[in-house]
């Protein structure tokens, strides 16, 4: 399987007010993502996961480090559009990612940014609409939707240059049950339709379905592994102040009690399959 | 309270004056206003007010709205017409108040002035009631492409505006919500003197700003994410076009200025 | 002997439609009857559009009822222009997201907003800030500092300082943990709670998220569609995790694991809402075996 992200020794400061030392907010990151996988990145404030995405599209440029994406560095201002238009990007914020007040100029913005033939353009914007289940709304104004209706419109603004890759930094952090469960399910749609995902996350059951999961503190990477193997580690997670799915957590608290359960029921089906096989 | 403007709102429909092209609306409305302001006679006013029935009656959009959305501008129109009224100098006085002097002359004028403002916003409010705010910048940018070799910023303006109007419905929302909020810490905003109330605005501007400073950083880091680069090679999706209706509107517009001023030639 | 509370606040048929008479009529809460009683903890669940924002916005005075009234110990809110007033420092409301209210210099002068609206002595004021900064674990240096150059958490916590401040007897948080981490969550439940059993001040928690608000609460009032669906104790209501997933709201996760565990076959009881919970209710089903 081919590399679609990679990223060598990164490093990254912000400046920080006079008089003071630079924070370190990435130090030394190392990752390899494959083409086609859905990879969540779990850290809690101030881990510097989000710094981490916004290096992936060339929005921050490694101070140490480099960043290769399909091979191309993010450093290259050549390239910046090339790589812009494989890696698209949906933030926290589904308001401030909106330029348009019509649903479907705003999905057409980022073809037409690139140039795109007028027809080609209508397809796209349609087709992304569809995707997230928003096509109904097309004529309509963005502030009039809820926030999770508006951040599936900034999601189909991206779907509509055909990316290889979508980061997402933190989308639900802002929506309610409903519409994070509506982005959580385009994002699987996106993932069955071979698209890689980057899902930066504090909500640890979003990461449930990840192929891989990747927990960073502090700037590094302290675990990487599929979902049932990291949240195993209940301990050295709640050590870095980030919690684990109360499925882990039950099944966690059950052994204490002299039991024998296999902490990788991640899914609310799998745990309680597990704790009826021991229990019945 | 705030969302009741209707000034520079959008009221769709599939009329033909809903479906020219926003250019020959801009077009039409300069013609328009040009008109007005030749005009000097009773039968001039009533060629511009016929032109301004039948445009609206074609619109479909109800003279209510359009009389509704004059109302914000009443204490500008009103103080146009009395100083009008008042300052025009003239031999037929009605009466004479100490310095003060009213004559027909100025009774004239400041009917004419009345009219003539009631009908200009009457007129460039059926442009904005009838034209989707992007579909208006996009005109306006394709009007002014010209101005791009003399340096002038043309796209970057009008990407400007289209954002503007993009975030006032939302920065309208924020500050309904930060003054619930701040009136739930006990702000006043409705008791005391001039300078009190502006005063007691500060907890709503500051976070106000604050907040739009905010948008607009992460809007500029969502809007690079996408690949903007400025206009150069940017295409469109719905491109505008100039129908047979769009030529045949214009001429109507060119034929109505000219009226006008033939009407004023023969001091009619 | 019964003791008969009267309530501190209290709804009576409280209905609200916006925009009465324009073809955008739009009810937003119908009907409601609703008591707090002095020192209790309550949790108000619905999803977006349910009716809960403009319901709690009616118990400040904040929105006036298009018909039902609120009562404040007794008393109609809406009886006069300055008992109306007076209601708005007595009922503190803290908005969603509200650090983004937060406009002066200095964390002090933010928090000492509210009780200078109040007119209050200075020297009150001062001591007044400092109850409600420590509160929320503000400490004394950070209270001359920007309250911009603060981390988001700790933005919001110097925001709910600023209501907390005004000591009212009721104090109502709309989602005062969205947005944040676990930690940040976590931490803003914590200052909740202990300002609860510092002050004994009456607490109104609305919340999306169930596994926050059935932990500390001991009241849940269900919003749906402009009414109360459901209330009770969190146990009551957890009884009817059903329901409660039928009006779109999502359940904790041990709540999903003990449903399927019934539909399995396994007995543990229907209100289950925390990991402790079913633990105890698996090892009692188990009898002593664990321990063989």
């Amino acid at each position: 399987m081919s590399k679609i992200i990679k990223t060598e020794n990164l490093v990254y400061s912000y400046q920080a007010p006079e008089g003071e030392l630079p924070i370190r907010v990435l130090d030394g990151v190392d990752i390899e993502i494959e083409s086609g996988t859905f990879v969540a990145v779990l850290g809690h404030n101030g881990s510097g996961k989000s710094t981490f995405a916004k290096h992936l599209n060339g929005i921050l440029l490694p101070e140490g480090g480099t960043v290769y994406i399909e091979g191309m560095n993010t450093q290259d201002e050549k390239l910046i559009l090339e790589i812009r238009r494989r890696i698209g990007m949906v933030f926290q914020n589904p308001d401030n990612q909106i330029v348009s007040n019509i649903v479907e100029e705003d999905v057409a913005f980022a073809p037409e940014n690139l140039g795109y033939p007028s027809d080609d353009i209508r397809i796209r914007v349609d087709e992304a609409l569809k995707v997230v289940g928003m096509y109904e709304y097309r004529d309509h104004a963005p502030h009039l939707l809820s926030g999770g209706q508006k951040q599936r419109i900034a999601i189909a603004g991206v779907l509509a240059m055909a990316p290889a890759c979508v980061v997402f930094d933190e989308p639900t952090a802002m929506l309610d049950p409903k519409g994070r469960a509506d982005v959580v399910n385009i994002i699987h749609k996106m993932r069955d339709m071979g698209t890689t995902v980057v899902l930066i996350t504090h909500h640890m059951d979003e990461t449930i379905d990840a192929d891989r999961l990747v927990v960073m503190a502090d700037g590094k990477v302290i675990m990487d592994g599929t979902p049932a193997e990291v949240f195993c580690h209940v301990e050295e997670l709640r050590e870095t102040r980030l919690d684990v799915p109360e499925t882990v957590d039950i099944l966690y608290e059950l052994n204490k009690e002299g039991y024998d359960l296999d902490l990788k029921a991640l899914s609310v089906e799998e745990c309680a399959q597990e704790i009826y096989n021991h229990f019945n | 309270m705030l969302k009741d403007i209707t000034m520079g709102q959008f009221f769709p429909g599939d009329s033909l004056v809903h479906r020219l092209d926003p250019r020959t609306k801009l077009i039409m409305v300069i013609l328009y206003i040009a008109a007005l302001f030749t005009a000097k006679s009773y039968v001039s006013y009533l060629v511009m007010a016929a032109f301004l029935i039948i445009s609206v009656r074609i619109s479909t959009i109800k003279f209510k709205m359009l009389f509704k959305g004059l109302k914000p501008l009443i204490i500008v129109i009103a103080f146009t017409a009395i100083l009008n009224l008042f300052f025009t100098t003239g031999e037929h006085v009605i009466f004479e108040v100490w310095r003060i002097k009213l004559t027909w002359e100025g009774v004239r004028t400041a009917a004419f002035m009345l009219v003539r403002l009631v009908m200009l916003i009457m007129g460039t409010f059926l442009l904005t009631y009838t034209t989707s705010p992007i579909s208006l910048t996009d005109g306006l940018e394709r009007l002014l492409n010209p101005l791009k070799k003399i340096k002038v910023p043309v796209h970057e303006l009008a990407m400007m505006m289209s954002i503007a109007m993009r975030f006032i419905p939302t920065l309208v929302e924020e500050t309904d919500k930060i003054m619930s909020a701040q009136k739930a810490r006990g702000a006043d905003f409705e008791t005391g003197s001039i300078f009190q109330r502006a005063k007691a605005l500060l907890p709503v501007m500051v976070p106000l700003f604050i907040s739009a400073f905010r948008r607009a950083d992460e809007l500029a880091i969502a809007m690079e994410s996408r690949c903007y680069h400025g206009g150069e090679g940017r295409t469109r999706m719905n491109v505008l076009r100039m129908e047979k209706r769009d030529w045949i509107t214009l001429l109507v517009g060119v034929l109505v200025l000219a009226l006008v001023i033939v009407l004023n030639i023969l001091g009619l | 002997m019964v003791i008969k509370l009267n309530p501190i606040i209290s709804t009576e048929g409280l209905t609200h439609v916006y925009s009465e008479g324009t073809p955008f009529e739009h009810v937003a809460i119908e009907n409601i009857d609703f008591a707090a009683y002095p020192g209790e903890y309550l949790g108000i669940i619905g999803h977006t559009g349910s009716g809960k924002s403009t319901f709690i916005q009616h118990l400040n005075g904040l929105l006036k009822p298009t018909s039902g009234v609120v009562k404040l110990d007794g008393e109609d809110i809406h009886s006069s222009k300055k008992f109306t007033r007076q209601v708005r420092f007595q009922v503190g409301l803290v908005f969603q997201y509200p650090e983004y209210q937060l406009f002066e210099e200095t964390v002090y002068k933010d928090i000492a907003f509210g009780p200078k609206n109040m007119k209050l002595s200075d020297a009150e004021i001062d001591k007044r800030v400092r109850t409600a900064a420590e509160l929320v674990g503000i400490s004394e240096d950070m209270l001359e500092k920007s309250p911009f150059n603060l981390s988001g958490g700790q933005k919001r916590r110097v925001a709910i300082a600023g209501v907390m401040a005004m000591q009212p007897k009721v104090l109502i948080l709309d989602e005062p943990t969205a947005g944040l981490d676990p930690e940040g969550r976590e931490e803003i439940i914590e200052n909740i709670n202990n300002y609860r059993k510092v002050t004994g001040t009456t607490v109104i928690m609305v919340s999306h998220s169930m596994e926050e608000i059935a932990k500390s609460v001991d009241r849940l009032f269900v919003f749906h569609d402009g009414n109360i669906d459901m209330r009770g104790t969190p146990s009551e209501v957890f009884s009817h995790s059903e329901r409660l997933e039928e009006i779109g709201l999502t359940v904790p996760q041990v709540t999903k694991v003990a449903m399927r565990l019934r539909q399995m076959g396994l007995e543990p009881p229907r209100d289950i809402y925390t990991t402790e919970h079913l633990k105890a209710a698996l090892l009692k089903l188990k009898g002593g075996e664990a321990d063989a």
